[in-house]
C-alpha cells in the first residue's frame, strides 16, 4: 500500500464516463442522440447522431407533383410552416418565370411573419422550461395557441398548413382576420412583456445563458450559420433585407444584430424579432392592396370552382393541373427565403414534366447542428441544454 | 396515572399531532397546492377533474387519488442495484425531516397559573398571586423549575435544540448520496452527487448565518429565541428576527431552500437534463416517500424560519394576558428579584387589551400555523418564477458569495453586540 | 456581378471550366472535378471574390446521362452579396471527388449527406459514415435506381425474447400462442 503523502492528485486513476442523452430525452428537441464523454461535469467529447426523424423527403418529392410536395414542406420546420410553404412556393414560382399578384404577396409577409413569431416563441419558451421557469414557458405557449387559431382561421389547421400554392395562396384572408389580429397583438404584447420581465434581466437565467456556447463570427460563417445565431455573433445578414422578396422591400422594419454569440443574445436577438414580427404584420395590413391573391396563368393556378364545374375548358384545365402537375419547364434553381431558423435554400431541378427531378431542402438546422460540438466541447453538461434550446434544431428540419 | 400521562400520553400524543397531523397533513396538502398555485400563476385551471360523484372539491380529491394510485403501482427495483440500499434510500430520506419537528415550537409552554407579563416576556407565577419573597426569574420561565408550564406544544424542548436542527440536516444527505449510488444508473449517481455536494455546501452558511441571531438572543433554545422575540424593541417594534437580522433571514432562506434541493436549487433532480436525478429509478411508494420528504421540508424550512426569524408563535404586542403596546423597562434583573417589584411593575403596566388565556393560545397556534404557511407560499412562488442554477454556480453561491456574507454578519454582530 | 466572376474564374481556370451559364439568375460553371479544391480555394481567398460562405453541398443524379453525377456548391459572397454556383461532374463508375471540409465547416455534414444519399465518396473527409440513415442501411436511397420498396436489414435487436415485429407477424397469421402475454 503507498504511503498516503505519496499519493499525489493528479495520478489518481479516473475514466471519464460516456453518457448517453438519447433520442428520447426531456432536453432533445426532436429526437437526436448525444454520445457525451464526460470528465466530471465537463464535456471532453460530444458526437451527436442524428437520423430519427428521417422521412425521406426529398425522394417523396420526386415522385408527387409540385403541388403534393406542399404538406411535406410544412413538416420541415414544423413550428413554422408557413414560411417553408412560403419558400419552396418562391422556388417553383421563379422557374416558371411567374409573379404573384401584390395582395399574394402581402398576404404571403402577413402569414409568414405570423408563424415566425410562433418559432421564436416556442424557442423562447422552451428556453425558459428547460432551465426551470416554468411559468415563462407557459406563458409563450398561450402566446402560440394565440397564433395558432390565427392559423386556423386563415388556413384551416394549426400546424400543417400547406396554405401556399404556385401561383399565391390558396384563399385570401378571411374577413374577421384583422379583428382577430388586433385582439392577438393586444394580447402578444401583454405576454412579451411578461416574458421578458421574468427572464431578461433575472440574475440566475443571465448566469446560465450569458458566456455559454460561445461561437465567433468566423467559425460560424465557416459552419454555415445563419438566422438569428448568426445574426448573433454581430454579422449582419437576413435575406428579407439583403435580397428582398414578397413584400419586405416595402415594410420598414430593424433586424436585431447581438454581438458576443453566446446564447444569451441568441436570446435576445429572437426576443426582438418577435417584436419587429409585429410591426412588419401591422405595416402590412394597413398597406395591403386590393386584387386578387393567385397570378391568374391557367397553367399554373387552379380555375374558379364555378368554371371547373360549368364549363369544360376550366374542368380539363383543372383536370391537366391536377393530374399532370404544374409543367415546369427544365432547369434549376437556388431560392432562399429568411424561415424561422434562418436561410432556408430550396435546391430544385426541374426536368420539364409536372414532377421535380430533385427537391434539395437546404435547412438552416442540419448545419448549425454540426457546429454544436465546438460549443458544448470543452463546458458544462448543464450548459449543453441552454445552447440546445437557443440553437432551435428542430427534428424535421435536420432529418428532413 | 398522572405519570403515566405526562410521561407517555401526552408525548405520543404530541407526535401525532405535530408531525402527522401537522407536517405531513400540510406536506401532503403542499401537493395539491403547489398544483393549484402554480395553475393560478401559469393562467390555467390545475387539476380539478378527480370527483366522488358530484363532490370534486377543488381538485382536493386528487390527493387520494394520488394516494391510491402510489400504492398501487408496481414497485420497480432495477436489475444491478444494491436491493438494500435501494430500499433504505427513501426512508433516509423522510426520516430526518420528520424527527426535525421534534424542536419546533408551536406555542409557549401552557401556564396553569396567573400569567404576568414583564418587558415582553410572559412568566407563570402561582394561582391566586404572584406570591411573597424573592422571585426568580430565570427559574419561572424554565419548566424543570416551575411545575405550573404546561409543556404541551413543543415535542421536546432541547436546550441544544437548534444544535439538532443541524445534526439531522447533517444526516439527511444520505438519503439523497445513497439513492443516487444505488440506482445504477448514470443519471442518477450523477444526481446523488450533485445533491451530496450542494447540500454539504450550504449546511456551513446555514449555520453560520444563525450564529449572529444566537448571539443576539444568547440561547439555542429554540423556544427561549422566541421569548426574546417579545421583546420591544425603541418602544414598539417587536424584537423579531428578520429586524434584528436581516441578512441572517435572507442567507437562512436562501441556504435552507439549498439545502432542501427545491427550485431554483434543484439542481440534483434537474428534469430537462437528468430525466429526475438521484430518485430516476424509484417508482409507487418509494418515490411517494421521496416527494413527501421534500415537501415536509418545505414545511419545515417555513416552520423554523418563522419561528427564528418571525416570531414564531407571537402575535405582535399579544402577550398572555392581553396586548401591550409599550412596556415600562424593567430594572430588576433575572435572577433576583422581589415578589412587590413585580407587582408593582405588573400593576403600572396593565394590558391595553385584556384577553383571556385561551383566546390568547388559539391565537398563538393560529399566528404560527399562518406564518408557516405564508412561508410555504413564498416557497411555492419562488419555484414556479426562477429558473435553475447551474451546478458550479450553486458552488459558486453557497461558497464564494453565501459564506463571505454570513462570516461578515457575524462579525458586525459581533461589534453591535459588544457596544 | 456574378456573372463577371464565373467570367473571371473561366478565364483563370481555361481548362477545367467546362460549361458555364446564369439561366434564371444562377451563374453556374461546370467544372472538371480534379481542379475542385483549386476553384474553391480560388474563390474563398481571392480578395474580389471572398465566398466566404458555402450556402449547400449537394448532389444531381441524371439517371441516363454520361457522366451521371453532378455534386453541386452553391458558394456565397457575404461581403459582397452574390452567389455562384460549381458543380464537378463525377462519372458513375468512379463516384470519388475531393473533400473541402477543411475549407468550410459545413463541408464536413454536408459531404456525409451526399455519400448516405448519393453514395460519392470524398477523399479526405475525416470520416465519412452514413448521417440520416443507420449504418446497416445498404444501398443510396435517393440514387435513381433506388427501389424504393426495397426492404432493409435490421439492427441488431438487444432483447431478441421481445422482438415486436416478430410478434405482429405471429399474430397476423393467426397463431394462437402470439402476443405478449404468451411467455
Amino acid at each position: 500500500m503507498p504511503e498516503l503523502e505519496d499519493l499525489d492528485v493528479n495520478e489518481f486513476h479516473t475514466e471519464p464516463m460516456v453518457l448517453n442523452m438519447g433520442p428520447s430525452h426531456p432536453a432533445m428537441h426532436g429526437t437526436v442522440r448525444m454520445v457525451l464523454t464526460l470528465d466530471g461535469e465537463t464535456v471532453v467529447k460530444c458526437d451527436p447522431e442524428i437520423g430519427y426523424l428521417h422521412r425521406g423527403f426529398e425522394k417523396e418529392c420526386e415522385s408527387a407533383t409540385y403541388t403534393q410536395c406542399f404538406p411535406y414542406t410544412d413538416r420541415l420546420n414544423y413550428v413554422s410552416p408557413l414560411l417553408n410553404n412560403f419558400g419552396f412556393a418562391l422556388a417553383v414560382e421563379k422557374l416558371l418565370e411567374i409573379e404573384v399578384p401584390p395582395r399574394g404577396n402581402y398576404v404571403r409577409t402577413i402569414m409568414g411573419e405570423i408563424s415566425r413569431i410562433s418559432d421564436h416563441l416556442t424557442c423562447l419558451s422552451a428556453g425558459a422550461l428547460e432551465l426551470g421557469g416554468f411559468s415563462a414557458f407557459l406563458y409563450g405557449i398561450e402566446g402560440r395557441e394565440l397564433i395558432w387559431d390565427l392559423h386556423e382561421t386563415v388556413t384551416g389547421a394549426r400546424l400543417t398548413t400547406s396554405y401556399a400554392r404556385i401561383g399565391g395562396v390558396r384563399d385570401d384572408l378571411p374577413e374577421d382576420f384583422v379583428p382577430m389580429w388586433k385582439m392577438t397583438r393586444e394580447r402578444l404584447n401583454d405576454i412579451w412583456n411578461d416574458v421578458n420581465d421574468l427572464l431578461t434581466r433575472n440574475r440566475i437565467f443571465m448566469d446560465r445563458m450569458q458566456g455559454t456556447g460561445v461561437i465567433t463570427p468566423e467559425e460560424a460563417i465557416s459552419h454555415g450559420f445563419v438566422g438569428p445565431c448568426l445574426r448573433s455573433t454581430g454579422v449582419d445578414y437576413d435575406v428579407r433585407k439583403d435580397h428582398p422578396y414578397f413584400a419586405y422591400g416595402e415594410v420598414d422594419f430593424e433586424v436585431p444584430v447581438g454581438s458576443t454569440g453566446d446564447n444569451f443574445d441568441r436570446y435576445l436577438v429572437r426576443l426582438a424579432e418577435t417584436k419587429q414580427s409585429i410591426r412588419i404584420i401591422d405595416q402590412c395590413l394597413a398597406k395591403m392592396p386590393g386584387g386578387p391573391v393567385n397570378c391568374d396563368d391557367p397553367r399554373v393556378v387552379l380555375p374558379a370552382k364555378h368554371d371547373v364545374y360549368n364549363s369544360i375548358e376550366g374542368m380539363i384545365n383543372h383536370f391537366k393541373i391536377i393530374f399532370e402537375g404544374i409543367q415546369v419547364p427544365a432547369g434549376e434553381i437556388y431560392s432562399y427565403t429568411e424561415g424561422g431558423n434562418g436561410e432556408l435554400g430550396y435546391y430544385i431541378v426541374s426536368n420539364g414534366t409536372g414532377k421535380p427531378w430533385k427537391v434539395k431542402v437546404r435547412s438552416p438546422s442540419f448545419y448549425m447542428m454540426s457546429a454544436v460540438t465546438k460549443m458544448i466541447e470543452g463546458g458544462m453538461i448543464a450548459d449543453i441544454i441552454p445552447t440546445f434550446d437557443t440553437i432551435n434544431m428542430i427534428g424535421g428540419e435536420i432529418d428532413r | 396515572m398522572e405519570a403515566l400521562i405526562d410521561i407517555a400520553l401526552i408525548p405520543i400524543l404530541k407526535v401525532v399531532v405535530v408531525v402527522f397531523g401537522f407536517a405531513m397533513a400540510i406536506g401532503t396538502v403542499l401537493t395539491w397546492v403547489e398544483r393549484k398555485q402554480s395553475a393560478f400563476i401559469q393562467r390555467r385551471v390545475g387539476p380539478n377533474r378527480a370527483n366522488l360523484g358530484p363532490i370534486t372539491a377543488f381538485g382536493l380529491l386528487h390527493l387520494v387519488a394520488d394516494g391510491i394510485k402510489m400504492i398501487l403501482k408496481e414497485d420497480i427495483i432495477p436489475d444491478g442495484s444494491n436491493k438494500v440500499l435501494h430500499m433504505m434510500a427513501p426512508a433516509l430520506g423522510l426520516l430526518p425531516v420528520m424527527i426535525i419537528f421534534a424542536i419546533v415550537p408551536f406555542m409557549d409552554f401552557y401556564c396553569h397559573g396567573t400569567n404576568v407579563v414583564i418587558d415582553g416576556m410572559d412568566y407563570c407565577f402561582a394561582e391566586g398571586g404572584i406570591g411573597a419573597g424573592v422571585v426568580r426569574l430565570d427559574e419561572l420561565a424554565n419548566p424543570l423549575y416551575n411545575p405550573r408550564l404546561g409543556h404541551y406544544f413543543q415535542i421536546a424542548d432541547l436546550q441544544a435544540g437548534l444544535l439538532y436542527m443541524f445534526a439531522v440536516t447533517g444526516v439527511s444527505v444520505y438519503g439523497a448520496a445513497i439513492a443516487g449510488w444505488a440506482s445504477n444508473s448514470k443519471f442518477s449517481l450523477m444526481g446523488g452527487l450533485r445533491a451530496s455536494a450542494q447540500m454539504i455546501s450550504y449546511e456551513i452558511s446555514m449555520g453560520l448565518s444563525l450564529a449572529g441571531l444566537l448571539m443576539i438572543y444568547a440561547t439555542i433554545d429554540v423556544n427561549d429565541i422566541v421569548r426574546e422575540q417579545g421583546d420591544l424593541l425603541f418602544g414598539f417594534l417587536p424584537a423579531w428576527g428578520i429586524f434584528m437580522q436581516p441578512v441572517a433571514f435572507v442567507l437562512f432562506l436562501t441556504a435552507s431552500i439549498a439545502e432542501s434541493k427545491r427550485a431554483p436549487f434543484d439542481m440534483p433532480e434537474a428534469e430537462s437534463e437528468l430525466v429526475a436525478g438521484y430518485f430516476t429509478e424509484y417508482s409507487s411508494m418509494k418515490f411517494a416517500v421521496f416527494s413527501l420528504g421534500e415537501f415536509v421540508a418545505v414545511v419545515f424550512i417555513a416552520a423554523i424560519t418563522a419561528t427564528l426569524f418571525l416570531g414564531g408563535w407571537h402575535v405582535p404586542w399579544l402577550y398572555a394576558d392581553g396586548f401591550h403596546f409599550g412596556f415600562d423597562a424593567w430594572t430588576g434583573g433575572a435572577a433576583t428579584t422581589t415578589a412587590e417589584a413585580v407587582s408593582a411593575y405588573a400593576a403600572a403596566n396593565p394590558p391595553d387589551l385584556a384577553l383571556p388565556y385561551p383566546l390568547v393560545v388559539f391565537l398563538r397556534i393560529g399566528a404560527f400555523i399562518t406564518k408557516t404557511i405564508l412561508l410555504c407560499f413564498l416557497q411555492l412562488q419562488l419555484r414556479w418564477t426562477l429558473p435553475r442554477f447551474r451546478y458550479d454556480q450553486v458552488m459558486h453561491l453557497g461558497w464564494k458569495v453565501l459564506l463571505p456574507i454570513s462570516l461578515l454578519n457575524l462579525v458586525v454582530t459581533a461589534f453591535f453586540v459588544l457596544i | 456581378m456574378s456573372a463577371a466572376d464565373i467570367k473571371k474564374l473561366g478565364r483563370k481556370f481555361r481548362k477545367a471550366v467546362l460549361d458555364t451559364s446564369d439561366r434564371l439568375g444562377m451563374d453556374t460553371a461546370l467544372i472538371d472535378k480534379s481542379a475542385l479544391r483549386e476553384v474553391i480555394t480560388y474563390l474563398r481567398d481571392d480578395e474580389k471574390m471572398q465566398y466566404n460562405f458555402l450556402r449547400d453541398v449537394t448532389c444531381v443524379d441524371y439517371l441516363h446521362r454520361q457522366p451521371r453525377f453532378e455534386v453541386v456548391y452553391v458558394l456565397y459572397s457575404m461581403p459582397r452579396k452574390t452567389q455562384v454556383v460549381i458543380k464537378a461532374v463525377v462519372e458513375e463508375d468512379e463516384p470519388v471527388i475531393d473533400s473541402i471540409h477543411d475549407l468550410y465547416g459545413c463541408a464536413n455534414w454536408g459531404e456525409r449527406e451526399v455519400w448516405d444519399m448519393y453514395g460519392i465518396q470524398f477523399t479526405g473527409h475525416p470520416e465519412l459514415r452514413r448521417i440520416l440513415l443507420y449504418e446497416e442501411f445498404e444501398g443510396h436511397p435517393l440514387r435513381k435506381d433506388y427501389e424504393k420498396t426495397a426492404s432493409q436489414p435490421r439492427m441488431e435487436l438487444l432483447a431478441p425474447e421481445r422482438d415486436a415485429l416478430q410478434e405482429f407477424k405471429d399474430y397476423q397469421s393467426g397463431r394462437e400462442d402470439s402476443g405478449s402475454r404468451a411467455n
